[in-house]
């Protein structure tokens, strides 16, 4: 479905430097910095995945999302989406996708946002038949039917993201490209949009690509995650599989009353405060039941909860690995 | 079309939110261009005429770079807010809409306070259709309409120039000005009193002479060659090279991001 071969991409920016004799210096011979953006990226999703993309700021990650979306053009390498080269049959293609930018908004900012929706249609010459029951079945499972008629400026950030989110599948696309949707929303927008996105996914079958800062957003959506550092693919591959290559150590937390629990071998001590133990341990040293037998051997323990890393500490530790 | 009155109806509709600022930047655009005519007004009742063009002869050629310049600028608004398009990301946007990039970015934005000085422009062209001494016939008329379309077409085509500059830099395109809003300054006046080399400029290189100077011999009765007549279509060949700036500006864009 999607299919990207080598794709390598460099930004030529000018180096620009302080002072006035260097900004009239630079009127007649510039300096140009090549910035590799993308340096042989190369992956392949199939139809109906949902992927998360991450990677720190400046990773290339919207940089490969535009190529993907046929607003840039690459130096060298191939991409294939639905059998089309997005930058050569652009019109063809971009019927076919759809594509939210987190942080920038499609919806008119005056007018209602159901005008909106309608010069969408008319855009994408969707049939009015098909789009009454997409925007019958968004508004239903966003939300939205009380909002269709606010003007864009008067909704919430939370319900401006759900009727983004619409807006980008009024054509019913087959693709769907979401760059940083959960950016700056509060709790139940995030869990509303998450929801919805699965669902997307899951019974539509809309193969689903997105980029976050989110790690729970990661966790709670995507099976596979791509991670880019530098223009470069650093890894593909399941959550599980990239938090157990992070680290396999699984946290306790311990509430106690008395004296603290006895520490042994394969476990360490993060914090201790306030009769309220931190304690990470290594499986392959100690397994969790000994480790809890143990701890409770002489300590009175009031409440206790195993976690092993968050995506966030995953991510972290990789990025740090890979020193991206 | 459809689409472009349904772009239409949303800029209406937008602009419309805010009734009192539009009703006073249309009055102010009313005003602004007013005090054009009145520098014209003024500088005849010192001289009677102006290298052999009399006052009423002026306010023709006058009224046609208004009209074509005020209809150029309310359907090609989104070429001077291109800079502004590529900026926030509207651009972005566009391409990856199913339709094509020019019709976007005109349909992006409007601008209807331009109204203002599209009406002004209107109205002198009706005092001065009357007033301009031409023996009007058929062909005259003709010639004037293609004056304005023409005319509009050249300006058109000069903010598409602009537009393509800003794919490459976004400082310094106030030049572009020169010849836009210049123009409609310079434009008051046949551009033939500015000299030959301006003239000459004027014809092969910015062929806004072709809207203005020589259709109006036609209408004046100094020229009788069809020529003259049909000169405003020869211009609209400049089309062409602002079109194959812009699309060579797209492409230049496409490979180096904003």
């Amino acid at each position: 479905m999607i299919t990207l071969e080598n794709i390598n991409k460099t930004f030529r920016v000018a180096k620009r430097q302080a002072g006035f004799s260097n900004a009239f210096k630079a009127l007649f011979s510039r300096e140009y910095e090549h910035i590799h953006a993308l340096s042989n990226v190369s992956f392949t999703i199939n139809e109906g995945e949902m992927v998360g993309y991450i990677g720190p700021n400046g990773a290339g990650k919207s940089t490969t999302i535009k190529i993907m979306c046929g607003v840039l053009t690459p130096e060298s390498g191939i991409c294939q989406i639905n059998g089309l080269t997005p930058w050569k049959h652009r019109i063809s293609h971009v019927r076919e996708i759809g594509v939210v930018f987190g942080q920038r908004s499609q919806l008119w900012w005056d007018v209602p946002v159901i005008d909106s929706f309608e010069l969408i249609r008319d855009i994408y010459k969707t049939d009015r038949i098909a789009y009454k029951k997409n925007l019958e079945e968004l508004s239903h499972l966003l939300e939205l039917t009380e909002i269709l008629k606010t003007p864009a400026r008067s909704l919430s950030l939370g319900q401006r993201m759900r009727c983004e989110i619409a807006a980008s599948l009024l054509h019913s696309p087959k693709i769907l490209f979401l760059d940083e949707p959960t950016i700056g929303l509060d709790a139940p927008s995030k869990l509303a949009v998450r929801q919805f996105i699965k669902e997307l996914n899951q019974k539509n079958g809309t193969t689903v690509l997105l980029t976050t800062h989110d790690m729970q957003d990661i966790e709670a959506l995507s099976e596979r995650i791509l991670l880019i550092g530098k223009g470069k693919i650093l890894l593909d591959g399941s959550l599980n599989e990239l938090k157990k290559r992070a680290t396999n150590r699984k946290t306790l937390i311990i509430e106690y009353a008395g004296k603290p629990p006895e520490i042994c071998e394969g476990m360490s001590v993060i914090e201790d405060k306030n009769k309220r133990i931190i304690i990470t341990l290594d499986p392959d040293v100690i397994s969790i039941t000994d480790a809890i037998s143990r701890l409770s051997a002489d300590t009175a323990i009031s409440d206790l909860s195993i976690a092993s890393i968050t995506a966030e500490e995953m991510v972290a530790a990789l990025y740090r690995e890979y020193s991206i | 079309m459809g689409l472009y009155m349904k772009f239409f109806s949303m800029h209406l509709k937008s602009q419309m939110q805010y009734k009192t600022s539009f009703y006073f930047t249309a009055l102010g655009q009313f005003l602004a261009s007013f005090t054009v005519f009145l520098g014209i007004y003024f500088m005849f009742s010192i001289f009677e005429e102006v290298e052999g063009f009399a006052f009423s002869e002026v306010l023709l050629s006058f009224a046609v770079m208004l009209m074509a310049f005020s209809l150029a600028e309310m359907f090609g608004r989104g070429f001077d807010l291109f800079p502004r398009m590529l900026g926030n990301g509207q651009f972005d946007r566009a391409l990856v809409r199913p339709r094509s990039i020019i019709f976007q970015t005109l349909a992006m934005q409007m601008d209807f306070t331009r109204l203002g000085r599209a009406a002004q422009a209107l109205i002198v062209l009706i005092y001065a259709i009357p007033a301009s001494g031409v023996h009007w016939s058929p062909d005259r008329f003709f010639t004037l309409f293609l004056m304005i379309v023409c005319g509009s077409l050249i300006f058109f085509a000069l903010f598409m120039i602009y537009a393509a500059f800003s794919f490459f830099t976004v400082e310094g395109l106030e030049f572009m000005n020169i010849f836009t809003d210049g123009g409609v300054q310079f434009g008051r006046y046949p551009f033939s009193i500015y000299g030959e080399g301006i003239l000459r400029f004027l014809t092969f290189v910015i062929p806004l002479a072709l809207v203005q100077y020589y259709p109006l011999l036609y209408l004046l009765g100094r020229e009788d060659s069809l020529l003259y007549m049909f000169a405003p279509l020869m211009g609209t060949i400049f089309l062409l090279p602002a079109y194959g700036f812009f699309r060579f500006g797209l492409s230049q864009y496409k490979s180096t991001g904003s």
